[in-house]
């Protein structure tokens, strides 16, 4: 479903990744995961507004994340700490 | 049995990279929704932040189809998909199981605009179910006051605090005799899963209104908002109940509540984080204000422990 092209003919709109843009360049404070305090409690993943953490391996994509801080400040291990990312 | 994080479904409505603000809470809800609902679902929106952020061109944020209406619309948009479809399936076109149907709406659509159209669907106790995420005013064009908006709740359109009490929207839902009713709140997304689910498996009208915290409305950092979420519950400020067939169960910390197992949280701690509520903050008579507001607060939970047990 992901992966249809636009169509040319009529104004349709398909789910694809990405509808506003690379959403990371939004980003402020870039959450990272210590994965050694992390006990996969999936909060993180459930809460996440973006759908940017991977269920599986709790992987966050960077590409669309907003940085909004909501898994940092839920993760009852404060295994998430948010960073300010250089350039 | 209330169903744990891990085993919610792995299916994403929500695609990444929407145009929605950094902890935006209408689509964490819908994410939520998505995986109650499957994908065999039609969705029906009115103009909101969900739509002018996720409903774009080419691309669009949300794997469903949904119909974008005008405002009022909502409730009788709705009835007529639920009607075509039954109308296919009694005539055997389509075959099957029939798709979830369901609004998305935030409060100006429901407690305002919408309300005729909604009042009329719960009356013909149609097929389907209508989601309210209120996050208490107009925020998609910019924070204007609605009938949700709390008193002292500084909008747009009240710059000095809204003077009004709010409507109690799920108790007028619930005076329709509608089979199933239920107010959640993204801080229990489990409880929020749970009453979709069971919304989903029931017949008739059902009307679910979850409590989403706008960090761009109510001016608190975007990391807050889970934590303003569970603040509202605990203070008393937002109740979780369902209502099945009109008999009110509370659920969640709002039954230990309603149990008087435990405390209300402060209310200051919940009217202190929130940029909205600075002018409370900032006033001489603070303590009056805030007295007068944990007072509506105690009148509304005895009320509907009286409703309740009615």
């Amino acid at each position: 479903m992901a992966n249809k092209i636009y169509d040319e003919k009529y104004p349709v709109s398909y789910p694809m990744h990405g509808a506003g843009g690379k959403t990371g360049d939004w980003r402020l404070l870039t959450p990272r995961i210590d994965r050694e305090k992390c006990s996969k409690c999936m909060l993180c993943w459930v809460y996440c507004p973006d759908a940017v953490i991977d269920r599986e391996t709790l992987e966050i994509d960077y590409e669309y994340c907003k940085g909004c801080g909501i898994c940092a400040r839920e993760c009852p291990r404060k295994a998430i700490v948010m960073i300010r990312e250089e350039e | 049995m209330a169903t744990s994080i891990k085993d919610l479904p792995r299916d994403e409505v929500v695609m990444k990279g929407h145009g929605a603000c950094a902890g935006c809470p209408s689509t964490l809800a819908l994410r939520i929704a998505g995986k109650a609902f499957g994908p065999n679902a039609v969705c029906v929106m009115t103009p909101s932040c969900t739509v002018a952020s996720l409903g774009l061109i080419p691309k669009a944020a949300y794997d469903y189809p949904i119909l974008n209406v005008c405002f009022a619309t909502a409730g009788s948009s709705a009835s007529g998909i639920v009607y075509a479809y039954e109308s296919l399936y009694k005539k055997g076109k389509l075959t099957g199981e029939m798709p979830t149907v369901f609004t998305w709406i935030g409060d100006g659509g429901t407690y305002d605009i919408g309300l005729q159209a909604i009042s009329a669907a719960a009356e013909r106790n149609d097929n389907y179910i209508f989601i309210c995420y209120n996050n208490e005013a107009y925020s998609n064009t910019g924070v204007q006051r609605s009938g949700a908006t709390p008193k002292f709740a500084a909008t747009t359109t009240t710059p000095q605090g809204k003077m009004e009490d709010k409507k109690n929207m799920p108790l007028l839902m619930l005076d329709h005799q509608i089979p199933y009713l239920a107010t959640a709140s993204l801080a229990y997304p489990t409880d929020f899963y749970d009453k979709l689910v069971k919304a989903k498996n029931t017949r008739g009208f059902k009307y679910i209104e979850v409590f989403a915290p706008c960090c761009t409305g109510w001016k608190f950092p975007s990391s807050d908002m889970i934590r303003i979420s569970r603040m509202a519950v605990t203070s008393g400020a937002w109740l979780l109940y369902e209502a099945e067939n009109g008999k009110i169960k509370f659920n969640g910390p709002t039954a230990k509540i309603m149990e008087g197992k435990v405390e209300l949280s402060p209310l200051e701690d919940y009217f202190s984080c929130q940029g909205r509520f600075a002018s409370i903050n900032r006033a001489a008579n603070k303590e009056e204000i805030i007295a007068e507001a944990k007072n509506k607060i105690l009148a509304d939970i005895e009320f509907m422990k009286k409703r309740a047990a009615f």
